[in-house]
């Protein structure tokens, strides 16, 4: 089976604490850590798993810049056999159907069985894995958190749905999938892993490689866009609890207490 | 400004708690919006569902189809796309089904898209100011859509309060016949309900809950001292159970348990509205977290800045001590 995984590089939340830069338009990106969104390596995870059972190659792709090689090397240090760029300065400010329709003419210059995504980024919405799906007219899942391939180029996968329930169902290749965190238990890259990849030519395609018409794409053809940031005016909020760590656990006990916490 | 639509998600012939929420959202766009009430489904149910709908919304359009019995978000794109006018607006509820149907159904539609909307502060035009979070809720959004060609919009469940309304006695349109036969590439089989856990969080009156801040499988024993200290369960948040480090069932969250508990304690956890969603009765929450910029500050009644894995075995022992005196 040929899959094909579309990752992205993120501000790393575990590493770092987003706040608003002075204008306020925008986060705070000095010094930011970045990594492969979280999400992205469950389903790196589960296509190599996939491979490894029924045969195939696992590709990883990303849209970005240079500094976006690093998240491929990363899914390559896993166990994806390469790592395709997609990068243009045409592609610049798109939204979620712009990248959707640059993968798009991707995934059309392959022969992909399977794509797979994270279910969502840190800063985005959920949504590239579906408009993609409907632009190459490929059934989709989201929230899938488990696969079985079956015969005749089918699959039966479960997404997560309320109160725990998952709900089954079959359907045909080539398809898309957003994977939910927790299908798999993503292996561990090492940084001998990561060197071992570190020369592995990461080959770059642009908008006219793809055949992608840049007025779709990039600031020209995005319908959403993002203003500005903001931290919005809290509710109520907690009342903090203060003083040496004793007075705290005092106050704590005694308002446990109250609330029928403690007996 | 264009048509608003809403998407109903109804289960059993009971229409969901979001269908109220969607017109609070249309009143958002435009105060004088009357927003049209979309549903698909099939026999009694959806009869049900229409009826009901008639007294918030001043038109229903149902589509009634066997395929739609359950909904397959594939085939009830394609439903849509037949019966919705190109630029409308389209409001829909952003959970399991939604984040399933509507990347694909703005694509078919030709119209933008934005998920997990919380807020609509302006409109100039076609143009719609939108609130959204990111980063976990640890920073808010304004994001402008062009809705010019239409806009597909996912609604934050909650986010919208219902207000009170005089019942409408709206009309029922029967838009079945536009939409015939349909076939999906992916095929509904069943649903699977979880396994029953070691211990039921739902029947418990505290609750001691942990998130990313336990940091390891072994800190647990943590939080399970000072619960069995309480006479308290230990339940969590996603990413413990994305670890491995306890087990589904222990789950708060719209993908997991919804509890009811007197005491709720936060341990560790940023508080996603995901989380948040399994969180009812209004229980008392104690919120722990070393980020004093950690959302769940914003909805707890106390919070403590404090790591974790040195709070709660001081709590622990406190307590211990304060039995033993009154003992």
């Amino acid at each position: 089976m040929e899959i094909l995984v579309c990752v992205r590089r993120v501000p790393d939340t575990s590493e770092n604490e987003i706040q608003l830069n002075a204008a306020g338009n925008d986060i705070e990106r000095d010094d930011l850590v970045y990594s492969v969104n979280e999400p992205d390596n469950y389903a790196v995870e589960e296509a190599l798993q996939i491979a490894a059972k029924v045969g195939g190659n696992v590709t990883v792709v990303t849209v970005g810049g240079e500094d976006d090689e690093e998240v491929l090397r990363r899914e390559m240090a896993m166990g994806a056999n390469q790592g395709v760029l997609i990068s243009d300065d045409a592609f610049n400010g798109s939204d979620g159907k712009g990248i959707a329709t640059i993968l798009k003419t991707f995934v059309q210059k392959g022969k992909y069985d399977l794509v797979l995504t994270g279910i969502q980024a840190e800063d985005g919405g959920a949504q590239v894995g579906g408009m993609l799906a409907a632009l190459l007219d490929y059934p989709f899942a989201s929230l899938v958190n488990s696969i079985s391939v079956l015969d005749g180029g089918k699959l039966k996968v479960s997404r997560e749905i309320e109160g725990g329930n998952r709900e089954m169902n079959e359907i045909d290749l080539p398809c898309v999938l957003s994977i939910q965190t927790g299908i798999n238990e993503p292996r561990y890259v090492g940084m001998r892993g990561i060197r071992q990849v570190a020369s592995v030519e990461i080959p770059t395609y642009g908008a006219s490689e793809l055949g992608v018409n840049p007025g779709t794409v990039g600031e020209a053809g995005a319908k959403v866009k993002r203003t500005d940031y903001f931290v919005p005016a809290l509710g109520k909020g907690a009342e903090m609890l203060q003083g040496d760590r004793q007075e705290i656990i005092a106050k704590l006990i005694e308002l446990m207490k109250a609330k029928g916490g403690l007996n | 400004m264009a048509r608003i639509f809403a998407y109903i998600v109804h289960k059993a012939g009971i229409v969901d708690d979001s269908a109220a929420e969607l017109i609070a959202a249309a009143k958002k766009i435009e105060a004088a919006a009357s927003p049209v009430a979309v549903v698909t489904g099939w026999g009694t149910e959806l009869d049900a569902v229409c009826e009901t709908l008639r007294a918030s919304y001043s038109e229903v359009w149902k589509v009634a189809n066997e395929a739609l019995a359950y909904p397959n978000a594939e085939l009830v794109r394609q439903a849509l796309v037949k019966v919705v006018p190109s630029g409308s607006i389209v409001l829909v509820p952003n959970a399991h089904f939604g984040m399933d149907l509507s990347p694909g159904l703005s694509i078919k539609l030709n119209s933008a898209y934005v998920s997990d909307v919380l807020g609509i502060d302006g409109v100039e035009g076609a143009l719609l100011k939108l609130v959204r979070q990111e980063f976990g809720g640890q920073v808010s959004a304004h994001v402008r859509c062009d809705a010019s060609s239409g806009a597909v919009l996912n609604l934050r469940p909650g986010a919208f309060k219902p207000q009170e309304a005089a019942p409408v006695n709206g009309v029922i349109v029967d838009k079945s016949a536009e939409v015939g036969a349909l076939s999906a590439k992916r095929r509904y089989l069943e649903t699977v309900v979880p396994e029953a856990g070691d211990v039921d969080i739902t029947k418990h009156a505290v609750l001691v809950s942990v998130g990313r801040g336990i940091q390891e499988k072994d800190n647990i024993a943590i939080a399970q001292e000072l619960a069995d200290m309480l006479g308290a369960a230990v339940s969590c948040s996603r990413p413990v159970v994305d670890a491995k480090w306890l087990p589904k069932s222990r789950q708060v969250g719209s993908s997991g348990q919804t509890v009811k508990p007197k005491v709720y304690m936060a341990c560790g956890m940023s508080g996603s509205f995901q989380h948040l969603a399994g969180i009812k009765g209004n229980p008392f929450i104690v919120a722990i977290n070393k980020n004093p910029k950690a959302p769940i500050f914003q909805v707890a009644d106390v919070g403590i800045v404090a790591d974790i894995l040195e709070f709660l075995p001081e709590l622990t022992s406190k307590i211990r001590e304060t039995k033993q005196v009154s003992a």
